[in-house]
């Protein structure tokens, strides 16, 4: 008997069942039983089964995160991306969504191991990835995914099958990282020695040996660790190009093979361990450039595969298939369930149901669907299934089109230089010259020796160890502080590009706003009329039963509910049919139209006047104080959005914006960004859904709630998450800070090449000295850098 | 300074076998999941280690 199971007192547990669900924790009624719904009660008792129940007691949710609550996807679609192995045995990596903490990696990997055929069942918390491998073949994966389902975890097909950790290239430079340090470590142990001992009691002999050891450790050291600045250069070098890495490159081969040399010929300067620490520090540097690029991409790539990748096909003799939306023909007939996006623009043949296209258009109101209908890819059906024939497909769809203004917008944007490569282009030369100059001036004067170790003496003090480090390490530390806050950045020069931006776009739906519709409370209904009222709305996925839902603190869901996609929902009970949805349904008609295009829904209930529940796409609670703040900073603030012109204008009006336009089409935002652009303004697009995906491609630089859609998230620079759009303005104050860092910076490494290098030119600098001069900058620039954790 | 003959090797072994030990440790995955890793002792089983590891147990 398990001393932990039997220990935990149940107390706590029974406590907070009598106000949340036992298994996802979202408030239910009290005495309405322990669960919100049957899903978790089935969750439940599958944990139970397992003997898992310590997972309750474990756990703590992230009221950020998913809800633990098991949806009815079918599991074929994560299954598919299974691979075989020749050893008889197969292998699948999923993402995986709602993971709370490390109670849930444990519960999905003790329920995974329990299946007689599993090897290795492991979830990675950090990478939001489950790797599994399993005896027999690709068959069983659809139960594998099933029990992952089962326990309230949603799950996401994931490409390669070995993405479990970091990324190759990450693991290569910490491998040549650590190979470096212990290189630079050991050599510099030893120099210090002779610098200290040989003019005065040691002789030559030891001197040489003690160099000897030295180039051991530093030859093998250089070859392996210097790899990633070789290759680099050398790509440059075969496009006709220099790039930092060449001056690096050369000066890494130069001081090693002049150190070699010298050694050889017992002479007195060997530079091993100016070697070793130029390759110490540079990594340093490429690493932490590398990994804060690799931990905004996994962030992304997280939310990014949610769009239906697969279709459900209808084939000759009624039977259906799952078929990858690339290979979908057109005239296919598709069924497409509620609650999934459409894969492919089509037109419906069967089925009424409701369609959100807010994502696609903007548009806040869904709308009602029935045969005869267009819709479009990457719309959520809402209602009830229908069936719908495609009638475009590849090029010629919405989304192709959509994603190929896109391409052409970050084409133009792959031509813009960040401000350390410019630097780098003209310091590549210069250095390179004035080695060159060194290396002529002292071969006239004195044995070739001399000037060639002159020469090298410019190239190692030259080496850009200040300018490799200290933008990588503005980067990381503002990407942290970021971070912490809620903003993720995608690309690296998302900074600096933040930093020069003079206009301002924004969206209306989900980036002005929240993005989805609350109840307004103005007084013409009582909160017992909500409670009732959600009780019917709980059978809906219409976004405005959902807000009602949200709306009523606590419900029970009500019995034999029928839904009318487009109309509403019925009820019936022994006194009488309960009524929600639009005015028609519910026979509120011959009352006084109000003659809005408002988001309502109406509730009839047998022998009482239908009440009216009016909802709002409401501003995000900071959207008039950032737009305010930006003015401030004397940024022009513009509103483009696809949506009503009323509610556009509103929305406009109470944030101040006076520039706005709405019923915006992709293109047309597309448009209205490059004219801005051919106008001189480098603008700030701030917006999310698939129509602002274009826009925020051609965009100087942009922005997009973590809530968007998924092609959206690919555009967008920044994406932050929350309902505060206090985000926009903290990244510009960090962009700023960081910019002027980062100059500072660069200017302190120009000044310190000043300094030095009329020194190493002189023939002045001994290796002491340059290891001296080489750390001191390095360091300087990185303390520097770290002033921006502690600022404002 | 013949003291240095064995000295030396004896250091750089040392410092070998730290670098060993953390390329061992980059090669097994131990710095792969961070987050998780700092959970994963308090749901230590009684019953055994099996997380990475094909040791499984049917169903009491």
């Amino acid at each position: 008997m398990s001393d932990a199971a039997t220990l935990a007192p149940p107390m706590p547990e029974r406590f907070v069942a009598a106000a949340t669900c036992r298994h996802c924790g979202t408030p239910v009624v009290r005495g309405g039983g322990d669960f919100c719904c049957a899903g978790c009660a089935g969750a439940f008792a599958f944990i139970r089964e397992l003997g898992l129940e310590r997972y309750y007691v474990g756990r703590s949710l992230d009221p950020s995160a998913r809800r633990p609550r098991p949806s009815e996807e079918p599991a074929d679609n994560a299954a598919l991306s299974a691979v075989a192995a020749s050893d008889g045995t197969a292998s699948l990596t999923l993402l995986i969504d709602g993971l709370h903490c490390a109670a849930c990696v444990w519960l999905i990997e003790r329920a995974l191991q329990r299946h007689p055929a599993v090897i290795a069942a492991r979830v990675n918390l950090t990478m939001r990835r489950l790797f599994l491998r399993w005896r027999g073949d690709v068959d069983a994966a659809p139960g594998l995914v099933q029990t992952v389902q089962r326990l309230g975890f949603r799950v996401i097909p994931c490409g390669a099958a070995r993405e479990a950790g970091p990324s190759l290239d990450e693991r290569e430079l910490l491998r040549a990282l650590a190979v470096a340090g212990f290189a630079a470590a050991n050599v510099m142990l030893l120099s210090i020695a002779i610098w200290a001992g040989f003019p005065g009691e040691m002789g030559p002999a030891t001197r040489d040996l003690l160099h000897w050891v030295s180039a051991l450790i530093a030859l093998p050291a250089v070859a392996y660790s210097g790899r990633p600045f070789f290759r680099s250069a050398m790509a440059a070098l075969r496009v006709g190009r220099a790039n930092m890495d060449v001056p690096i490159s050369v000066g890494v081969l130069l001081a090693t093979g002049m150190s070699l040399f010298e050694t050889a010929h017992s002479g007195p300067h060997a530079y091993f361990e100016s070697v070793a620490m130029l390759l110490l520090f540079l990594l340093v540097g490429r690493y932490l450039d590398r990994r804060a690029r690799g931990r905004v991409h996994s962030a992304a790539e997280h939310l990014l595969r949610f769009s239906a990748a697969f279709a459900m096909v209808f084939g000759a003799e009624g039977t259906t298939r799952r078929v990858p939306v690339a290979s979908l023909a057109l005239g296919d007939i598709m069924l497409v369930a509620a609650g999934e996006r459409i894969p492919a623009d089509g037109m419906v043949i069967a089925g009424h149901s409701s369609v959100d296209k807010s994502l696609v258009d903007g548009e806040s109101l869904p709308q009602a669907v029935a045969p005869g209908s267009k819709v479009l890819a990457g719309t959520l059906n809402i209602a009830a299934p229908l069936r719908v024939t495609i009638e475009a497909v590849g090029e010629r769809t919405f989304l192709a089109e959509v994603a190929r203004l896109m391409e052409v917008a970050e084409r133009g944007r792959a031509r813009l230089v960040v401000l350390a490569d410019r630097v780098a282009r003209r310091y590549a030369p210069a250095v390179h010259l004035t080695a060159l100059t060194t290396f002529l001036g002292w071969a006239v004067v004195s044995p070739w020796q001399t000037a060639l170790l002159n020469a090298v003496n410019v190239l190692i003090i030259t080496c850009p160890c200040a300018l490799g480090l200290a933008v990588p390490v503005v980067q990381v530390i503002a990407c942290n502080r970021l971070f912490r806050s809620g903003v993720l950045l995608k690309s690296a020069t998302a900074l600096e590009r933040l930093a020069e931006i003079d206009t301002v776009i924004f969206d209306k739906t989900g980036t002005l706003t929240r993005g989805y519709p609350e109840l307004v409370r103005d007084g013409s209904f009582e909160e017992a009329d909500i409670t009732e009222a959600a009780a019917l709305a709980a059978h809906s996925r219409h976004p405005l039963s959902r807000a009602l839902c949200r709306a009523a603190t606590e419900f029970c869901a009500a019995e034999n509910v029928e839904e009318h996609p487009g109309e509403g929902l019925c009820c019936s009970t022994a006194g009488g049919a309960l009524r929600l949805g639009s005015r028609l349904w519910c026979g509120a008609s011959e009352r006084a139209a109000s003659g809005d295009t408002d988001l309502e829904l109406w509730f009839a209930r047998p022998g009482r006047v239908p009440l009216r529940f009016r909802f709002e796409d409401a501003l995000r609670p900071d959207a008039r104080a950032v737009v305010a703040e930006l003015r401030r900073l004397g940024k022009k603030v513009v509103l483009l959005s696809g949506d009503r012109t009323k509610a556009v204008e509103r929305a406009a009006l109470e944030l101040g914006i006076e520039d706005w336009t709405a019923r915006v089409s992709p293109a047309e935002k597309f448009e209205a960004l490059r004219l801005f652009t051919a106008a001189g303004d480098r603008v700030l697009m701030v917006g999310d859904g698939l129509n602002d995906g274009p826009a925020l491609a051609a965009a100087h630089v942009s922005i997009s709630p973590s809530s968007a859609a998924d092609l959206c998230q690919t555009a967008a620079d920044v994406v932050f998450q929350g309902a505060s759009l206090r985000a926009v303005t903290q990244a510009l104050a960090v962009a700023r800070c960081s910019e002027r860092l980062v100059r500072e910076n660069i200017g302190f490494a120009i000044l310190y090449n000043l300094a030095a290098v009329p020194l190493a030119i002189a023939g002045l600098v001994t290796p002491p000295l340059a290891a001296a001069a080489m750390s001191f900058s390095s360091i300087a620039v990185v303390a520097n850098a770290l002033r921006l954790g502690r600022r404002a | 300074m013949t003291g240095l003959l064995y000295l030396i090797p004896i250091a750089l072994a040392m410092g070998l076998a730290g670098l060993i030990a953390f390329l061992w440790a980059l090669r097994s995955g131990q710095f792969d999941d961070l987050d998780g890793a700092a959970g994963r002792v308090l749901f230590d089983d009684p019953d055994g280690p099996e997380s990475t590891t094909s040791d499984r147990r049917l169903p009491p």
